[in-house]
C-alpha cells in the first residue's frame, strides 16, 4: 500500500468536496498541518466544516481559509487572536459551534475509536448543555456528547516512517492525534519521513493504520507569543 | 492596601500542598508559579504537558514547546508529553488536584463566568469548562471589582456560565472569600482592608 505522495495537492487529490467536513490537529500555530491548510486554500474547496482547537491567526494556518471565505462552520474552543475570525462571526458570514476543548478531544478521539456518544460533566448548566440529553451517573448529572466522524483528517507529526508509524515532538502533539484517528482519510504531514524499522516500535505515538497519505515538507513553524526569561535570572 | 497582582499571586500560590498537579490559567494565574518556594508542584499544560518549565533564554525558544496561552516555554526533568485527548482525561477523570483561574464574573453559589461577553467578547471557553468539571479544587484570583469600579461578586452571574457551583475559593485584591453553603465567607482581608470594605464591593451574599 503506497502511503507517500510527492507534495500536499497530490496528497488531497480526489479527496476534497464542498462542504465536507475536516478535522485539523494542532494547538494555537503549535502542531498545525501547515502545508495541508495551503493545499486546501489552493484547491478552493468551500463551505468546509472545520473541527479544530483554534482558528489560526489572520493570515496564517487556517486562517488563511477564512480569508478566501471558504469555512463555513467552525467547531472550536477558542478563537481569539484572530480579527477576520470575529469579524465573519458578528457578521453572520460564519458559524461557530463551541466546544470545550476536553470535550472537543474526546468527540474526535471518541469517534476514531467507535463511540458515537459519551456523558461528560464538562458544560453542565451552561449553554453548551442546551439542547442535550442529561443522565445522572452515582448522583451526578452529565450531558451526552457525540463522535466526530470526519471526512478527512488533516494533522501534522514530526517523524514517520514509510508505513505511517508517527511520532510527535514536545507539545505540538496536542490534538494531531484525536483529529488523526476521526477522519474516515486521513493525511499527514510531517518533517521528515524516515525508512520503516528505523524508530523503535515502543516508542510510536500514532500507529500508521490511522495514516492513508503522508507528505514530507519544511515547515514554517511560526511562534504566536514569544516569550523569554533575562539570562541574569538563572 | 489592596493586594497588587503579584501578592494576589503569593496568596494563592499558599493553596498548594507539596506533590500537588496543578493547572494554572492565563494572567494573574501565571504569576503564582513565581511563589511556590520550595513545594514540590507539577504544573500541567492542557494543550498536553505536565512538568511545564519557565520561560526559556532568549534564543532557546521553541515553536513545538509552547502552554495553553501559546507562550513559549521550557520542560523539566520531570516533563511528559501527551495528546489533548489524555490531557482532558486527566482533567476530567479528576487528577488535577487544583486549578488557580481568572473570572469576569462569580456568584455567591461558586458559578463561574469567565468565557464570553454576548455580542463583545467572543474568544471561547477554551479549557475552562473542563477544568472547572473536573479537578479537585477550583480558585479564582481576579479584581474585587471592573474597570468601572462595579463588583465581580454577584448573587448570580449575569455572563454565560463557564461552570455552575464550582468554585471554592476566591482570591481578590481586597481578600480571601470561601464559597460556602449559604454565601461566600471572608477567610481573610488585605492589609488595610476590613470586612467592611469587602462588604462594601461585594454584591454576592456574605455570611
Amino acid at each position: 500500500m503506497k502511503k507517500l505522495y510527492a507534495s500536499a495537492d497530490e496528497a488531497l487529490d480526489g479527496l476534497l468536496r464542498d462542504g465536507m467536513q475536516i478535522a485539523a490537529g494542532g494547538f494555537g500555530l503549535c502542531g498545525i498541518p501547515e502545508l495541508l491548510i495551503d493545499a486546501v486554500v489552493k484547491s478552493g474547496v468551500k463551505d468546509l466544516t472545520i473541527a479544530s482547537n483554534n482558528c489560526g491567526v489572520d493570515g496564517f494556518g487556517l486562517g488563511k481559509l477564512l480569508d478566501t471565505h471558504q469555512i463555513k462552520k467552525m467547531m472550536s474552543s477558542y478563537v481569539g487572536e484572530n480579527d477576520e475570525f470575529m469579524r465573519q462571526y458578528l457578521s453572520g458570514e460564519l458559524e461557530i459551534e463551541f466546544n470545550p476543548q476536553g470535550t472537543l478531544a474526546e468527540r474526535m478521539r471518541a469517534g476514531g475509536a467507535g463511540i458515537p456518544g459519551f456523558y461528560t460533566k464538562t458544560g453542565v448548566g451552561t449553554v453548551i448543555a442546551d439542547g442535550k440529553e442529561h443522565k445522572e451517573f452515582r448522583g451526578e448529572t452529565y450531558i451526552l456528547e457525540e463522535g466526530i466522524f470526519a471526512d478527512l483528517s488533516i494533522v501534522k507529526a514530526w517523524k514517520a516512517d514509510e508505513t505511517g508509524n508517527a511520532v510527535f515532538r514536545k507539545t505540538a502533539r496536542n490534538f494531531n492525534p484525536p483529529a488523526a484517528m476521526c477522519g474516515r482519510v486521513c493525511v499527514m504531514e510531517v518533517e521528515e519521513i524516515v525508512p520503516t524499522g528505523s524508530l523503535d516500535p515502543d516508542t510510536i505515538h500514532l500507529p500508521g493504520i490511522y495514516v492513508h497519505r503522508l507528505i514530507q515538507g519544511e515547515h514554517e513553524k511560526r511562534i504566536e507569543q514569544r516569550t523569554v526569561r533575562a539570562r541574569e535570572e538563572a | 492596601m489592596p493586594w497588587d497582582r503579584n501578592q494576589m499571586a503569593e496568596r494563592a500560590a499558599k493553596e498548594l500542598e507539596d506533590g500537588m498537579y496543578v493547572n494554572l490559567g492565563i494572567g494573574i494565574p501565571t504569576l503564582v508559579a513565581n511563589y511556590v518556594g520550595d513545594k514540590d508542584i507539577t504544573l500541567q499544560s492542557e494543550n498536553g504537558m505536565l512538568g511545564m518549565g519557565p520561560f526559556p533564554f532568549e534564543g532557546e525558544e521553541d515553536p513545538d514547546l509552547i502552554n495553553a496561552g501559546k507562550q513559549t516555554i521550557t520542560e523539566l526533568r520531570r516533563t511528559s508529553y501527551f495528546d489533548s485527548a489524555t490531557s482532558f482525561g486527566m482533567i476530567r477523570g479528576g487528577k488535577i488536584a487544583a486549578a488557580i483561574l481568572g473570572a469576569m464574573e462569580v456568584s455567591e453559589a461558586g458559578d463561574l463566568a469567565n468565557w464570553m461577553i454576548p455580542g463583545k467578547l467572543v474568544k471561547g471557553m477554551g479549557g475552562a469548562m473542563d477544568l472547572v468539571a473536573g479537578v479537585g479544587r477550583v480558585i479564582v484570583v481576579m479584581d474585587h471589582t471592573n474597570k468601572k469600579g462595579e463588583t465581580k461578586l454577584l448573587r448570580e452571574c449575569t455572563l454565560p456560565l463557564t461552570g455552575k457551583g464550582v468554585v471554592d475559593l476566591i482570591i481578590t485584591n481586597l481578600g480571601v472569600l470561601e464559597v460556602g453553603h449559604k454565601g461566600l465567607h471572608i477567610l481573610e482581608c488585605a492589609p488595610d482592608v476590613s470586612h467592611d470594605d469587602i462588604r462594601a464591593a461585594t454584591e454576592a451574599t456574605i455570611v
